[in-house]
Order: C-alpha cells, then sequence, then structure tokens
C-alpha cells in the first residue's frame, strides 16, 4: 500500500478502486446500446443502402454496356452487309450497261456496214453499166469510122 | 517522505485526489462521472444532431458520421473478419468513441478552471476504474464471442498448436485486460501530468507543443484501444483447421 500511496493523497490515491469501476461498465454498455440505436444501426442502413443502390446501378450500367457493344457489333456487320450488296448491285449495273452499250454499238456497226456494202455493190453495177455503154458507143464509133472509110475508098 | 511533501507542494496538480461522492455504502469517484457525463453528452447531442435528416447524398455533419462509421467498421471488419463483425462493431465502435472522447475532451477543455472541493476534473479515462471497466468489458466480450460463436469448442484455442501452449494462454487472458488497462491510464495520466507540471513550471508557449503531442497520444490510444478489442474478439471467433 505504500507504492499506492506514493504520489501522496490523502485518501484513495492514484490505484484507488471502487464502485467507480462497475457503474462505469454499466454506464459503457448502456452507451453501447444507445449509440447502436442512435448511430450506428441508421448510419448503417443509408450507407448500405447506398453501397447496394451504386453496386446495383454499376451491374446495370455493365449490362447496358455489353448491350450496347452488342448492338455496335450488330450494327457494323449490317453495314458490311449493305455495302457488299451495294458493290454487289453497281458492278451488276455497271455489267448491264456496258453489255447494252456493246450490243448497240455491234448494231450500229452491223448497219453501217450493210449500208457501206450495198453502196459499193451499187456503185459497182453502175460502173460497169457505165463501162459496157461505153464499150458499147466505141464499138459504134469504130464501125462507123470504119465504114466511112470504106466508102471513101 | 521527501517526495511526499514534494508532490503535495505541486498544489496545483492535486494528483490522486478524488471528489468522492458518498451514496449509502458505495464511494464513487465524482469528477470522473462529472466530465464522463458531460463528454458523452456532447458526443451524444452531436450524433443526434447528425443524425436527425439523414439523405441518401450526404451533407454536412451526415457526412462526419458516415465517415466514422465507415472507419470504425473498416476496423471491425479487419480485425474480426467478415462473417461476424456486425454483431460487434456497435461495441468496438463505442469504445473507440468513448476513449477518443474521453482523451480529447480531457486534452482540449480546460477543466482547471473548474474549481472542486477536493481533486479536479479531468480526461474519465485517466481513472483507473474507467479504464480498468473498459478492460473487463473486453475480456467478458471476448469470452462471450468465443463461447456464443463456437460453444465449447472456443476451448480449443487454448490448446490450438500444442498442449504446450495452455498456460500461456491462460496467462494471457489476464495479461489482456491487464495490458488494456494500464496502457490508457498511463499514458493519459502520464500526458495530463507532463502537461500540468510544464504549465505549472512555465505557463507560457512551452506547454503547447506537448499538448499537441497529448492530442496526437490520445487519438492514437483510443485508436489502439478499439484495434486491440477488436482484435481480442477476432482471436476468439476465428475458426482453427
Amino acid at each position: 500500500m505504500l507504492a499506492f500511496n506514493f504520489f501522496g493523497a490523502t485518501e484513495g490515491g492514484l490505484f484507488d478502486i471502487n464502485a467507480t469501476l462497475p457503474l462505469m461498465a454499466i454506464q459503457v454498455v448502456a452507451l453501447t446500446y444507445i449509440l447502436n440505436s442512435l448511430f450506428f444501426k441508421p448510419v448503417g442502413n443509408i450507407v448500405e443502402k447506398r453501397e447496394k443502390f451504386v453496386s446495383n446501378n454499376i451491374i446495370e450500367a455493365k449490362n447496358k454496356l455489353s448491350q450496347v457493344k452488342k448492338l455496335e457489333a450488330d450494327l457494323l456487320t449490317q453495314l458490311q452487309s449493305a455495302r457488299t450488296e451495294a458493290q454487289r448491285i453497281v458492278s451488276e449495273a455497271e455489267n448491264e450497261s456496258d453489255k447494252l452499250y456493246k450490243e448497240a454499238l455491234e448494231l450500229a456497226n452491223n448497219e453501217a456496214n450493210a449500208s457501206k456494202e450495198k453502196a459499193r455493190l451499187e456503185i459497182e453495177s453502175q460502173t460497169s453499166v457505165a463501162r459496157d455503154q461505153l464499150s458499147k458507143q466505141a464499138d459504134d464509133l469504130s464501125e462507123l469510122i470504119v465504114n466511112r472509110l470504106i466508102l471513101e475508098k | 517522505m521527501f517526495f511526499n511533501s514534494l508532490l503535495t507542494n505541486f498544489a496545483a496538480l492535486e494528483v490522486g485526489q478524488h471528489l468522492y461522492w458518498q451514496i449509502g455504502n458505495i464511494r464513487l469517484h465524482g469528477q470522473v462521472f462529472l466530465t464522463s457525463w458531460i463528454l458523452l453528452g456532447a458526443l451524444l447531442v452531436f450524433i443526434s444532431l447528425g443524425t436527425k435528416k439523414m439523405e441518401n447524398d450526404p451533407k454536412g455533419l451526415q457526412n462526419l458520421l458516415e465517415f466514422l462509421w465507415d472507419y470504425i467498421r473498416d476496423l471491425a471488419r479487419t480485425q474480426i473478419g467478415e462473417k461476424v463483425y456486425r454483431d460487434w462493431m456497435p461495441f468496438i465502435g463505442t469504445l473507440f468513441l468513448f476513449v477518443f472522447v474521453s482523451n480529447w475532451g480531457g486534452a482540449l477543455i480546460p477543466w482547471r478552471l473548474i474549481k472542486l472541493p477536493s481533486g479536479e476534473l479531468g480526461a474519465p479515462t485517466a481513472d483507473i476504474n474507467t479504464t480498468i471497466a473498459l478492460a473487463l468489458l473486453v475480456s467478458l466480450s471476448y469470452f462471450y464471442a468465443g463461447l456464443s460463436n463456437k460453444g465449447w469448442r472456443y476451448f480449443e484455442y487454448y490448446v490450438h498448436p500444442t498442449p504446450i501452449m495452455l498456460p500461456f494462454k491462460i496467462l494471457e487472458d489476464f495479461t489482456k485486460p491487464l495490458s488494456l488497462s494500464f496502457r490508457l491510464f498511463g499514458n493519459i495520466l502520464a500526458d495530463e501530468l507532463v502537461v500540468g507540471v510544464l504549465v505549472f513550471l512555465v505557463p507560457l508557449i512551452l506547454p503547447i507543443p506537448v499538448m499537441f503531442l497529448g492530442l496526437f497520444t490520445s487519438a492514437i490510444q483510443a485508436l489502439i484501444f478499439a484495434t486491440l478489442a477488436a482484435y481480442y474478439i477476432g482471436e476468439a471467433v476465428e475458426e482453427h483447421h
């Protein structure tokens, strides 16, 4: 006890243990219940509610994001197929018009050739007619000349 | 005795003197209850103001209280474990808040200005009764936690790696409350004494850094007390494989 009275208190001293101890314990237990109903429960409820809300929102956003990505990929494939389709149509149309052009060109060429041939034939026939006529006239003329020469003698 | 006369000459300190309340047969340290009621009253007012109108997006005091709640939850969860920390969070949090408010209240409020007929007001945790009460509550809690979670298998803990540990583990049950109570008591009392002596010797400027150190110690002691309490409970409920 000498050591306990070291700090010179007239009664009690630093290590004076009495009914303060159990009463303080009861006070702390009571405080635990009060703080639980006043602080830990309500704040815990609201914080955990918010945490749940946030994590739900994150999950939802992730779902939406994956949906968006899927749709985007879908769109891309659709776009690609549409592009190839368009290309196919364009090339088809080009071929068609090319074919038509060639056909028309051939037709026109043929026609032109035919009329040229006809004209050449006509020219040829007329040339031969004219040559026949000319040779006949020449024959006539030579006969006339001959006749005249014979008569003079 | 030389020390007796020396210390009684430091009349401003009044170490180890109490304001006794006599209720029937029992004697109480009145100054401990007075300061603890004032500080706990302030704490409760603060908390009821902060939780009065709680909203989903917190404002002002609610923010601070939610930070505090989160801090205590992290402390309890890391020490006790995911499974049962919810049951013990209010107790750990109350210990932390009680010790913290007591320490800081004792250090920050100029109690000396209020004159008592005997003894003086100060941190409730600078009284050995308070710290022993807290430490015994922690002991009871970890026994209760172990027994309620594991039944009689709780005592497997005493022979856990080998039965050689048995005497040491039994000894630990006594050293745990002893070290808990004396660590807190010693730190807070020593801080009050150092500040008191310095204020008595050099009333200006010099005590201020020591006061700041005291605030730091006070906060650390609250954290240590709550962490150790949570650790002991976690140790008791932990499953060995």
